[in-house]
């Protein structure tokens, strides 16, 4: 059969057929092929990525054997980018493997249009200016970005992002859609034809939890002026309730009731994150909208509408003990009520298009079945250009974590990453990156970073000695398990962001080899 | 220009450095890094996805001296991480060619490969490395590379663990976007059993949801896998990497699921459900190796604090890395030092048994005795009873082979908090000599103390 397909059967597993096609139309640009980003080209290699292009303007050296897999001794001398781009090749040869011989310093000066041909770039061990002038590249081009570097046993990891929408953003843990606090019609009649009181015990303990909830919320609403249980109290005897009418210990149906009444409780409707990203401006549809923004818009209206305050249907239930018959019933008009509800929600999005000028069979009917699905579950990730980060951090968030002994070692490495490259920039090495001078550079660099606080208005604060001693003796040193570790991060993001599917890190994540104790940095 | 470079050029400046956030005992310098080249000795346990990851992150990290254990070949599904191999060393033992392949790479460094399972090594072979790195996928096989790792673990008189039979471990794990990283210092840190409660347990269906009422794909497959298989093919054990063997269950569930009107049946899933697939990708492997070979070589250089002790990572919602310090069990069974007890060489395994009913720390009935692999009493069943019955009248001390001091496990009904409970116990016995001929019925039995107390 297609045997390629049976090499990333472990992978389709977690992203589908969609997701691996939009992996392999991808195209991924490499910054500097260290090992930072060749550990983190690798990973996409081996994922069947489209195309990557590997800029790097460097000679392979004699230090490289010590933390580059993708170099050998044959290849001290020749061109870094050649040897890896050779190397990757080998790794799949369905993916197409480029490289160019320029320093992407030089590159990002001279031709900044070369960027606009990817999906996404990685930018590995770039230094100070460099990072913000791709970063402004990029904003303008649209395309993605995610910087690394390894720094000794510190560095880090950052995507930059305009906007990145995801419909498909499957979070680990997430409240399954039965409306036990709000049945439709339909439900409550399919409800109303099982009786609880049955006489036979094994059909007794067959009929599923939903039935069981839908009726004693219904019963109780009635005994309660038509509302449903909400103090401490109420919780405690709706669930006494329920427990009364199990005619033995062993009905695992009327378990699994008691352990699920909470969702009886839960609060109706959309979340306060759905509702936000329908509040958002972008909700606005105009010719320009994205179809994520189009169908956010048709949302808003069905949720005003026909939804009364509910997104459509997700249509799945969560296997309970029930009889078969009952299951596929109720699984049925589940099925039967998303369904509704994606014509409904179609129709609109139609409607939307027409209005704003765009063909509207212009969005597929799988993409908006995939997007009811998905309602409740919407992502908009938006990141701040790094200039802006630069220039205007958070200043609480600094102060807080140094003072959080969690979070003062990873804030320390932050600020400490930034001192170095300024270090760099007056003194034209990085601190301890010779062997000679270490105290001198140790305060030099303790004077960087001080000036570095105190321009971004945090005077009062202190990073530990011991840290800018650790930063001065890594000496801008590339570690191989360092850069595998960011290597593997950055190519993990790229998947995120290529595929649409999970949810890519909000933030600078900042690693900390001394204790593991990296953080996720929001400024 | 420039003056000939150094290979490790990087990590020299984390082992030829001095630093403050050091392990204890660091002594930076040339010599450490070519003791480190030289002697040190890394088994690599697993040639998958997180060993070709660690077996690179090792050579590169200078490290010289490497072994590697998988009883595996490889397969097409391992291509998309495990990137020592290529499509045409599909069948061929893992080990080998993971070891042929970072060699062919990396210039000094030696890698031994054994294709075989890690039970079928001498305890011995274990005990010739400095520390032991797994890259495993099951619970079993953890539990025991650590069961051998904590046997080689010796303790004091003052319960403090003997640093020369300490056997460090570095264990990683990954499941798609997650994974955990963590080190175990035999004696110091809890081992894989002291924590055995933070793997959940394995889901299995009722049966009587597979027999009778099924709702869901995954019960149709079950069925025609546990339940159908057998009855239709009698002895014959069902092979999951057979093809016709998959596909019959395949067949048959779909079968299943058409009686009962239940959707979902494919052949993906079949061989998802049935093998145990567990989704997996590169980028999680390698960052969980990397994670493992970075606290190796801070452990054995002690060129930097090590993790303590539990990493858990999960990159698929955002990005989460937390470090979680779990404390060892004082009493678990594999890692522990066991409860002293001190005996004279003249007390027979009757009296040893009626003793440990009044041992205050124990309160044991009815217990069995077990030696190593050897049972010397067992309470049950009436067959096994009865065989070991004379060993009864025989001395312990005879019995457990004339040594000084050994380890033995006792099993019975234990009262804890008023409750009767099973139980199964270390014991670490000690014998005294004793001048002349003791009275049995005289024996001392003293609990872990300096003085001698008669009872």
């Amino acid at each position: 059969m297609s045997e390629p397909k049976t090499k990333y059967d472990r992978q389709l597993r977690i992203w589908g057929e969609v997701g691996q096609a939009a992996l392999e139309e991808a195209s991924i640009c490499l910054l500097n092929c260290g090992p930072t980003g060749s550990e983190a080209l690798k990973n996409l290699v081996l994922g069947g990525v489209g195309s990557i292009t590997i800029v790097d303007g460097s000679k392979v050296e004699i230090g490289d054997l010590g933390n580059n897999f993708m170099v050998d001794e044959k290849s001290v001398g020749e061109s870094k980018a050649k040897t890896v781009c050779a190397f990757l090749q080998e790794l799949n040869d369905s993916v197409k493997a480029k490289f160019i011989e320029e320093s992407p310093d030089a590159l990002i000066l001279s031709n900044p249009c070369f960027f606009s041909n990817f999906t996404l770039v990685i930018a590995t061990q770039l230094v100070g200016d460099s990072v913000v002038k791709l970063d402004r590249i990029c904003r303008e081009a649209n395309v993605k970005l995610v910087f690394a570097r390894s720094y000794g046993l510190a560095g880090f990891v950052r995507v930059s992002v305009k906007e990145h929408t995801i419909v498909d953003s499957k979070p680990d843990h997430f409240l399954d859609d039965l409306r036990l606090n709000n049945p439709w019609p339909e439900l409550k009649s399919f409800v109303e034809t099982i009786d609880l009181n049955v006489s036979d015990p094994v059909a007794h303990k067959h009929i599923p939890y939903v039935v069981i909830l839908v009726k004693m919320a219904d019963e109780w609403t009635q005994s309660h002026s038509g509302n449903l249980p909400s103090t401490r109290e109420e919780k405690k005897e709706f669930k006494d309730f329920v427990k009364s009418k199990m005619i033995s210990m062993d009905e695992d149906n009327y378990k699994e009731a008691i352990e699920a009444a909470f969702k009886v409780f839960a609060p109706r409707g959309i979340s306060s994150e759905i509702q936000q990203i329908s509040n958002d401006t972008c909700a606005e549809p105009t010719s320009t909208s994205s179809d994520f923004w189009v169908m956010v818009a048709a949302l808003k209206e069905f949720v005003s509408n026909e939804g009364d305050g509910e997104a459509p249907l997700e249509g799945s239930i969560p296997d309970m003990t029930s009889s078969t018959e009952h299951y596929i019933n109720l699984q049925k008009i589940y099925l039967a009520k998303a369904e509704a509800d994606f014509l409904v929600m179609e129709e609109r999005v139609r409607n939307i298009l027409k209005n704003i000028g765009r063909d509207p069979s212009s969005i597929s009917k799988p993409t908006i079945k995939s997007f009811c699905k998905n309602a409740r579950k919407l992502k908009v990730c938006r990141y701040r250009m790094v200039e802006e980060e630069f220039n205007n951090p958070s200043v609480t968030e600094i102060q807080k974590c140094l003072a959080d002994e969690d979070y003062s070692g990873a804030m320390g490495f932050y600020i400490l990453l930034r001192a170095v490259d300024r270090f760099a920039a007056n003194y034209n090495k990085f601190p301890g990156q010779f062997d000679g001078g270490m105290d001198e550079d140790i305060s030099r660099l303790k004077t960087t970073a001080l000036s570095l606080l105190t321009d971004l208005g945090c005077n009062g604060s202190v990073l530990p000695d011991d840290l800018i001693n650790e930063m001065c003796r890594f000496g801008a040193s590339e570690l191989h398990v360092v850069a595998a570790f960011l290597g593997g991060i950055a190519s993990q993001e790229a998947i995120k962001l290529v595929t649409k599917q999970f949810i890519p890190m909000l933030g600078t994540y900042i690693f900390n080899g001394i204790d593991h104790k990296s953080q996720l940095l929001t400024l | 220009m420039d003056a000939p470079q150094s290979k490790s050029r990087d990590l020299d400046k984390l082992l030829l450095r001095s630093g403050n956030l050091v392990g204890p005992g660091f002594f930076p310098g040339t010599d450490l890094r070519d003791d480190i080249r030289e002697y040190v000795r890394v088994l690599v346990v697993g040639a998958g996805g997180l060993g070709c990851e660690l077996l690179k992150d090792l050579a590169l990290s200078g490290f010289r001296n490497l072994d590697v254990i998988d009883m595996d070949c490889i397969e097409v599904t391992n291509l998309n991480r495990q990137f020592l191999f290529r499509l045409e060393d599909v069948g061929k033992p893992k080990a080998e060619v993971a070891a042929k392949r970072v060699m062919e790479r990396v210039s000094g460094v030696e890698i031994v490969p054994h294709y075989s399972r890690i039970e079928d090594k001498e305890l011995e072979f274990y005990n010739d490395f400095n520390i032991i790195a797994l890259g495993l996928d099951s619970i079993e096989a953890r539990r025991y590379i650590n069961g051998v790792a904590c046997g080689f673990l010796e303790y004091n008189e003052d319960d403090t663990p003997k640093s020369e039979t300490i056997k460090p471990m570095v264990d990683g794990g990954t499941e798609g976007f997650k994974g955990h990283a963590r080190v175990i210092v035999p004696g110091v840190t809890p081992c894989f059993e002291c924590t055995i409660w933070l793997f959940p347990p394995q889901v299995k269906f009722p049966l009587c949801t597979l027999a009778e009422t099924p709702r869901n794909a995954a019960h149709c497959i079950e069925y025609a896998h546990l339940i159908k298989w057998h009855e239709v093919h009698g002895g014959k054990s069902f092979d999951p990497d057979v093809p016709e063997h998959m596909k019959w269950v395949y067949d048959e569930a779909v079968k299943r699921a058409e009686l009962f009107g239940i959707p979902g049946v494919t052949y993906s899933l079949t061989q998802g459900v049935v093998k145990n697939i567990i989704p997996a990708i590169a980028s999680t492997n390698a960052i969980i190796s990397a994670a493992c070979a970075l606290e190796t070589l801070k452990i054995v250089s002690g060129c930097s604090k090590t993790l303590a002790n539990y990493l858990t990572y999960n990159g698929g919602e955002g990005l989460h890395t937390k470090v979680t310090e779990f404390e060892r069990d004082k009493e678990c069974l594999v890692c522990g030092p066991g409860i002293l007890i001190e005996l004279d060489t003249s007390i027979t395994l009757q009296k040893f048994i009626d003793m440990l009913e009044e041992h205050p720390k124990l309160l044991l009935s009815k217990a069995s005795v077990k030696h190593g692999k050897n049972s010397l009493y067992m309470q049950a069943p009436p067959v096994l009873e009865e065989m070991h019955r004379p060993n009864l009248s025989k001395s312990l001390y005879d019995l457990m082979g004339r040594v000084e001091k050994d380890t033995v496990h006792v099993f019975g009904t234990a009262l804890k908090n008023e409750e009767k409970q099973s139980s199964l116990t270390k014991l670490r016995i000690v014998f005294k000599e004793v001048d002349g001929v003791a009275d049995m019925d005289t024996a001392i039995l003293r609990v872990s103390s300096k003085r001698k107390t008669p009872l």
